[in-house]
């Protein structure tokens, strides 16, 4: 017992020292649940949120204190993956599809510890991987853009120049066109590097170029760089679409919808599953069947939303689910023809 | 033709509004730079500024109170600067690398400890920011027009008063000024100052009028881009300012022809129009400017004979 005791002081010790991690509480059956975050950092108002409150609404439930980690760049993707898998952390969420590769790799050296993946598929038997139909939710925003839109003009602004944010755009035109086939889309993306999640400025000035040529609704599929773009919208008065979290309250007034992809949901199930034991691995898609991607209305957008575009919306939502409408997947042909 | 020329003047707009920050950081770099102080710096007191920038105007609720505080961070760290490279005769590039790491870590602790939310400040509304003035053209925040501004002065003081013919003199031959029985410690630490001042107004404006808050490394290399403006005009005001609208326009130009569809080419990729700044800056640096010829005494540090 005693030589057991030893290094797992000095394990608590480092825990404790180390700045990103929590020390550990709760009962010693309890589940040691990790999350390793995405380069556009836990407070992004988006994607990482969305995962963090998820986290955090299963720490408050379970009084299980989940492990953090913000990764300043990818190249710690594998080392906060690694450490915490030997410190016993068991399941660890890594989030964003940049952190698959690292993964492959460290879900191997861990067979016993349960892994999950959002955004991307690792095909491992101890890896959950959670990937989202982001172009059905996307759809949805699109058809109330177009409606919402008075110019016949509607941008968009990527993060990084990936076939996952096309994925995005291409639902988005789609459900554009389906709404107002002469409405007209202007598609800016960030960068081609992961900074491209973090550059709010850089986003607020690509709003403003495509403001600049007649859009009045700008959705931002961004991360952090989304923050400029929705500022930019409500400085110059224009119309402006959340994306992954409910950015609805950024500005209420000029925030139309946003695109719901709850990895809050998802974040939150897995760890639950694996708290009562019912975890499981291989792949979940997740799209609007499923509850997975959405469009948001409450207070602070319902002002903007008028009962026709509830309706058309909530028509089209119905002929998604029941397959009547096909939302064309851009990552199926890496092109957007529908 | 009218929607010709309403297009040059959005660019001419967007060019200024990307410019802003370069030249208000390229101006006070050259204070720097003509009496001899290296500045690789300048991004790290840049973003220290718009980290303060941005907390101030977040706490007090005042944006000037954010330019004030922006100033003197900017100001301690240039001091720092000054201590190391003019009193002590410390490298000055690896000074100025150390600033940056520092301006960039301690940006991210302060705010993580203030306001927990990873590094970044609360959003600004609208009353804690310089907001874009009506008159006279709809859409620029005020320190747009300082930084117009900025040129001519820098041009004026460089070149038109005793200050500036010593501040030449000291980063050409600081032992002539010394044995004119002017102090070399004293104009160097000026320059500093005054570049403090710049780079904290350019951080100011990046953190409070161009962006409503701070995050984390949010000025992106803009202090380097604006050393390499220094270069390019060959440490003269108004061709660093010329080069620093350069680097706007081609930012703006990037922005604008994104997603464009070239006839008989087709869509051009947005990779080619983000290479550009950097193959036109290598083109140039290689063919049209010349040789950029440095202040003599830049980078050396100035012992004085017994």
């Amino acid at each position: 017992m005693k030589n057991w005791n030893v290094p797992f002081a000095a394990l608590l010790a480092v825990a404790a020292l180390s700045p990103f991690m929590v020390p550990l509480a709760g009962a010693q059956t309890a589940i040691k649940p990790a999350v390793v975050y995405s380069t556009g950092g836990k407070f992004d108002k988006s994607f990482n949120e969305g995962v963090s409150n998820g986290a955090q609404k299963f720490a408050a439930e379970s009084k299980i204190t989940v492990a953090e980690f913000e990764p300043a760049n990818e190249t710690q993707f594998e080392q906060a993956q690694r450490r915490f898998a030997q410190r016993g952390q068991d399941p660890i969420i890594a989030v964003g599809f940049s952190q698959a590769v690292a993964l492959t790799k460290v879900a191997k050296e861990f067979p016993n510890v349960h892994f999950s993946v959002i955004d991307s598929v690792v095909d491992l038997p101890n890896v959950q991987s959670i990937v989202f139909k982001e172009q059905e939710g996307s759809f949805l925003v699109g058809v109330l853009a177009a409606m919402a839109s008075q110019s016949g003009k509607i941008g968009f602004v990527g993060g990084m120049d990936i076939p996952l944010v096309r994925r995005f755009q291409c639902g988005f035109e789609q459900g554009i066109k389906y709404a107002n086939p002469k409405a007209e889309l202007i598609t800016n993306m960030t960068g081609t590097t992961p900074a491209a999640w973090n550059d709010p400025g850089r986003g607020a000035e690509l709003a403003k170029g495509q403001f600049d040529r007649g859009v009045d609704v700008v959705y931002a599929a961004a991360g952090s760089t989304g923050i400029g773009i929705l500022q930019a919208a409500r400085d110059r008065g224009k119309l402006g679409i959340g994306v992954d979290a409910n950015q609805n309250y950024l500005h209420p007034g000029t925030m139309l919808t946003s695109m719901l992809k709850r990895v809050d949901l998802a974040t939150y199930r897995s760890f639950k599953a694996a708290d009562d034991g019912s975890w499981k691995g291989g792949t979940q898609v997740l799209g609007l069947k499923e509850g997975g991607v959405d469009w948001a209305l409450d207070q602070y957008n319902e002002k903007l939303i008028t009962p026709d575009m509830k309706t058309q919306v909530e028509a089209a939502k119905a002929d998604i689910i029941s397959g009547k409408i096909a939302v064309h997947d851009y990552m199926s042909t890496n092109t957007c023809k529908f | 033709m009218h929607e010709l020329g309403s297009i040059l003047f959005l660019m001419a707009a967007a060019t200024l509004r990307t410019a802003t920050p370069l030249i208000l950081c390229a101006m006070g770099g050259l204070f720097s730079e003509k009496s001899g102080i290296i500045d690789v710096g300048l991004e790290g007191k840049m973003l220290m500024a718009a980290f303060f920038a941005a907390a101030t105007a977040s706490l007090t609720g005042s944006p000037w109170a954010g330019v004030g505080a922006a100033i003197v961070a900017s100001e301690v760290l240039a001091l720092l600067h000054g201590f190391a490279c003019i009193v002590h005769r410390g490298n000055q590039v690896v000074s100025g690398v150390a600033l940056n790491i520092l301006a960039a870590g301690l940006t991210v602790v302060l705010g993580n400890a203030w306001f927990k939310q990873g590094g970044q400040t609360p959003s600004l509304s609208h009353s804690q920011r310089l907001m874009p003035l009506v008159f006279p053209n709809a859409g620029d925040s005020i320190l747009v027009y300082v930084a117009l501004l900025s040129v001519p002065f820098t041009w004026w003081l460089v070149s038109r008063t005793r200050f500036g013919l010593r501040l030449r003199a000291v980063g050409e031959m600081p032992l002539a000024v010394d044995a004119a029985g002017i102090s070399v410690t004293w104009l160097r630490f000026r320059a500093v100052l005054l570049c403090g001042f710049f780079a904290g107004l350019a951080g100011s404006y990046i953190s409070i009028a161009q962006n409503a808050g701070f995050s984390r490394d949010m000025t992106a290399g803009q202090g380097f881009i604006a050393l390499a403006a220094i270069i390019f005009g060959k440490w003269r005001p108004v061709p660093a300012f010329g080069a620093c609208l350069m680097f706007g326009l081609l930012d703006a130009v990037a922005i604008r022809l994104q997603g464009l569809k070239v006839p008989g080419i087709g869509e051009v990729p947005v990779q080619l129009f983000q290479a550009l700044p950097y193959l036109l800056t290598m083109f140039l640096l290689a063919g049209f400017i010349g040789r950029a010829v440095a202040p003599k005494a830049i980078g050396v540090p100035y012992t004085k004979e017994h």
